[in-house]
């Protein structure tokens, strides 16, 4: 893709300074960073609670908390991960540089965008306020049924169960308003001459999920607030005394819950092959296939919920089908890895810490994908299914290639949204960290599952002792290193060897041809795309 | 690159230095049924293709790391796009090769797992039914030699151990009072329900693994091959009991299984014998009953854990009148709680038996701090008479 140059003047605007600016602010940097902010507070907060978890289970025996809480806290830490920590992060991403990828100069709804931002930090509240209340003796604490709010057991649930629909709920507005403005956005507003196969790849990936956003969340809101009906106004949606079945709610939520993986990682998706050409100075391999495969991927994401409860009992035919289906997940997954592995091959590639993380991204991720596609098969699931098995393996996925993709992100594009380089050596200390603590944390639990260790349970038999010992030892360096990244943002963010626009020898696209950081408002000259 | 090398020889020198004082389990449990050995097969066969693919795009990658390097001044290619058809040949040869390895060589056999997994009457020679309730294990035999055994299985480490006040058991959190029992060679059917939320039940060397639903019958079958006993848990988080819900199974020959179920079914007749008892006999088998079965929610003391599990200490229910003036028991009494239950708290009546039922409430009426003025003793036959 060639561009022009364009001309930039940087005067300022009037727009309101101090708190207020952040408060009221529309323009799509201002949200980017909040939304960014907002997902790196969430998730050391969701981190720290699976601090507590992996504390408990450092050795067998019940030494910190009730299994209770215990519950609460697994089901906390995934809504806030998924909810408050992976989206609000891809959504940052999505708000700081699609206007600056397609030349637009600035989000088409941005009075939305503004919305969309500030119904976060409410919900995030919600989520967490149980936990307090019950200290004051109010309710018993927040939901302790796993994210997925099976009933009856959510049915069962206090009211921190109620305060998890709503949360959920907020949180579902706040995704569809911003996947709107970046459908809006994408299609109305690039710059003249860039065509949709011409789109950088991250507007693909964002593009899909914005779609898979708006099909699937208004299910989940259908879901739980039948759920809320069953609970408090007698219906029984999800009560076989009353005609109900409480399996209908694993099909509604999971018509919802496999996309959302999708929705966790297309956006990430989208950034990695940027990253890789990048670093490998060369174009990136298969762009037309690999827009192809996004959509194939969008596509099979919403027609294969029903594997993740297999062993829930299904006629034989439905079991075959969802079987193949998920299989067949894997077909656009490895065009995918070709055309990445392709990228890097025979580039001239050098190993700045974005690369690092991106490097590891595909390794990591690899072993999630493959591990996934074995829990395709309906027999080995039996065994698999809610066993450590599976939490290794959508920590591979959600962990290293969702959290990790995004730090990958975060260091390809910091220089260039803050204007300063950060300290690199750090970067590079920080990713072997993570890498290798992330490995020692996720390993022993493929052995644990496999040898019978079921999830959600606080305390187990002595036979799972050394691997979970080894576990959270992992666990705990793998948590506290990210108190490094923290510090490497702020530290960038205060100051730092200057950096240039391009900020990377082999960097292409619009966002490139800015300065660092790019002005309040971005492109005062519609940029042309040849 | 040489990190994750690194990373991989020293996790394996940790797990070697470890295993010498800990028995490891890299895989399945070792399978004693034909469902639990086809899914190893199945599993091993998965994870060397896997394996394979990841250690083959694993070695092309690190090999282009290493040679087509900046620092090395390695010059990138003229990467022209490639014409579409050749874009196309080349995605086209993984699609090829994985649709090969999906669909055929993993998708066959996945085919034939999942059919006999699902096959559960052909060839079956008895069936027995199986409840989980929050958080206990109920068992039936519907036919065959144990026809009509009914009994309920509880975990049975002690509290100490699960606080660490006393030392931990071999069999820790994989005990139970009442184990299953199963002949060994049997083609066993079983039907699958629940009685308040979702349980799973689940023995990793069986391979079967199936939902309890409340309200519905699920279906799966077990053919152990080899005599033992065999441990599992509960896998559907079924709340706060969720980690204490073991599954144990005692297979037998086909002769001690008879023997048993004689046995059984003598003690099961007895039990169920209505005969008047004495306050103390009904209290002392009370507080077993009790212990066993009430003492998770309403604790061993009977201090409850409110709000969900109220305090039987000083409770309306408990030290209320139970039988109005025509005999009857009243609604939201004593009885009425015990056998049917209310919110969270399950029904009983399914569970006890008539003196099971009438020791724990005589107990709860005359222990726990409770001194009842009015019915302060319930009879067996009361609660026979209560039932019908």
């Amino acid at each position: 893709m060639s561009t022009t140059t364009v001309a930039h003047h940087d005067e300022h605007h009037d727009h309101p300074t101090g708190i207020m600016r952040w408060l009221t602010t529309t323009n799509h940097k201002d949200i980017g960073t909040m939304y960014l902010t907002f997902s790196l507070i969430m998730f050391l907060v969701g981190g720290s609670m699976i601090l507590g978890i992996r504390a408990e289970l450092f050795k067998p025996g019940l030494q910190l908390m009730n299994p209770e809480f215990f519950n609460q806290l697994i089901g906390v830490h995934a809504l806030i991960m998924i909810f408050a920590a992976l989206m609000p992060a891809a959504t940052g991403f999505a708000n700081w540089m699609l206007p600056l990828q397609i030349g637009a100069p600035d989000m088409a709804l941005p009075r939305l965008n503004n919305w969309g931002f500030w119904i976060l930090p409410p919900s995030a509240i919600l989520l967490t306020l149980p936990f307090t209340l019950a200290l004051f003796g109010v309710g018993d604490g927040a939901l302790a049924t796993g994210w997925t709010f099976y009933p009856p057991l959510s049915v069962q649930g206090g009211i921190g169960v109620d305060f998890a629909i709503f949360a959920v709920h907020l949180l579902g507005i706040s995704s569809v308003l911003g996947s709107i403005n970046i459908i809006v956005t994408i299609y109305n507003m690039r710059a003249p001459g860039m065509t949709l196969m011409k789109m950088p790849m991250f507007a693909w990936g964002w593009l899909i999920t914005a779609f898979l956003l708006i099909a699937t969340i208004p299910v989940l809101a259908g879901a739980v607030t039948m759920l809320l009906t069953d609970r408090h106004f007698g219906t029984h949606f999800f009560d076989a005394a009353g005609g109900g079945d409480p399996i209908m709610f694993q099909h509604l939520f999971w018509f919802f819950g496999h996309p959302e993986v999708y929705i966790l990682l297309l956006p990430v998706w989208g950034f990695i092959p940027q990253i890789l050409q990048t670093f490998s100075r060369k174009p990136m391999y298969g762009y037309k296939a690999q827009v192809y495969s996004l959509w194939a991927i969008g596509a099979l994401a919403v027609v294969v919920w029903a594997h993740h409860f297999f062993t829930a009992g299904m006629p034989v035919p439905a079991l075959l089908y969802f079987m193949y289906s998920t299989m067949a997940i894997s077909l656009p997954l490895a065009v995918l890895f070709y055309c990445w592995i392709r990228t890097m091959w025979k580039g001239s590639m050098s190993f700045e810490t974005p690369m690092l993380f991106t490097v590891g991204w595909i390794i990591l991720f690899g072993v999630g994908g493959l591990t996934g596609l074995v829990l395709a098969d309906v027999a080995a699931d039996a065994q698999y299914h809610n066993s450590y098995f599976v939490v290794a393996h959508f920590h591979y996925t959600l962990f290293a290639g969702g959290i990790m993709g995004i730090m990958a992100g975060v260091y390809y594009w910091l220089p260039k949204m803050t204007g300063h380089m950060y300290n690199e050596k750090l970067g590079k200390l920080h990713f072997w960290l993570t890498a290798i603590s992330f490995n020692v944390t996720f390993i022993p639990q493929f052995f644990v599952g496999l040898a019978g260790m079921p999830r959600r349970i606080p305390d187990y038999a002595l036979q799972f002792a050394e691997f979970n010992m080894i576990s959270t030892i992992g666990a705990f360096v793998l948590g506290l290193s990210q108190l490094l990244f923290v510090y490497i943002i702020i530290s960038c963010v205060k100051g730092g060897k200057k950096a240039t626009d391009r900020v990377w020898e082999g960097a292409e696209g619009l966002e490139w041809t800015l300065p660092s950081p790019p002005p309040y408002h971005s492109f005062t000259e519609q940029p042309v795309v040849k | 690159m040489q990190g994750m090398k690194k990373l991989g020889v020293g996790a394996f020198a940790l797990f070697l230095s470890l295993s010498a004082r800990a028995d490891f389990t890299w895989n399945f449990p070792e399978p004693v049924t034909p469902m639990a050995l086809d899914t190893l097969h199945v599993h091993n066969k998965f994870m060397l293709i896997t394996a394979v693919i990841f250690v083959v795009v694993l070695a092309i990658m690190i090999y282009s790391i290493v040679t087509h390097r900046h620092s090395k001044g390695y010059k990138p290619v003229a990467d022209k796009a490639p014409s579409t058809a050749i874009e196309i040949f080349w995605t086209l040869i993984p699609f090829a090769i994985l649709l090969l390895i999906d669909f055929v060589i993993m998708g066959i056999p996945a085919y034939h797992s999942v059919v006999m997994m699902e096959d559960t009457r052909d060839q079956s020679t008895m069936v027995i039914k199986i409840t989980g309730s929050q958080w206990r294990w109920q068992y039936e035999y519907l036919d065959g030699d144990a026809k009509g055994i009914k009994f309920v299985s509880n975990l049975a480490t002690t509290d100490g151990q699960m606080h660490n006040a006393e030392d931990k058991g071999e069999h820790y959190l994989l005990e139970v009072d009442n184990p299953l029992v199963l002949p060994v060679g049997e083609k066993v059917r079983i039907l699958m329900t629940a009685s308040d939320v979702l349980h799973n039940w689940w023995v990793p060397q069986f391979g079967s693994s199936r939902v309890a639903v409340p309200g519905f019958i699920r279906e799966t079958w077990v053919q152990v091959e080899k005599p033992g006993v065999y441990r599992g848990q509960c896998k559907e988080l079924c709340g706060k009991g969720h980690g204490y819900m073991p599954v144990v199974v005692n297979a037998v020959s086909k002769e001690e299984f008879a023997q048993w179920a004689n046995k059984k079914q003598d003690e099961q007749k007895a039990a169920s014998d209505v005969k008047e008892m004495t306050k103390d006999e009904l209290i002392a088998q009370g507080k077993t009953v009790y212990e066993k079965n009430c003492a998770v929610c309403h604790q061993v003391s009977g201090a409850g854990l409110p709000p969900a599990f109220p305090a039987l200490t000083g409770s309306k229910v408990a030290t209320g009148p139970i039988f109005g003036a025509d005999g009857k028991y009243q609604k939201d009494s004593h009885m009425d709680r015990v056998l049917n239950g209310k919110g969270v708290m399950p029904a009983w009546k399914a569970t006890l038996n008539d003196t099971e039922i009438a020791a724990v409430i005589t107990y709860e009426r005359n222990a726990l701090g409770n001194t009842a003025a009015v019915d302060a003793v319930v009879q067996p036959a009361q609660v026979k008479a209560a039932r019908e």
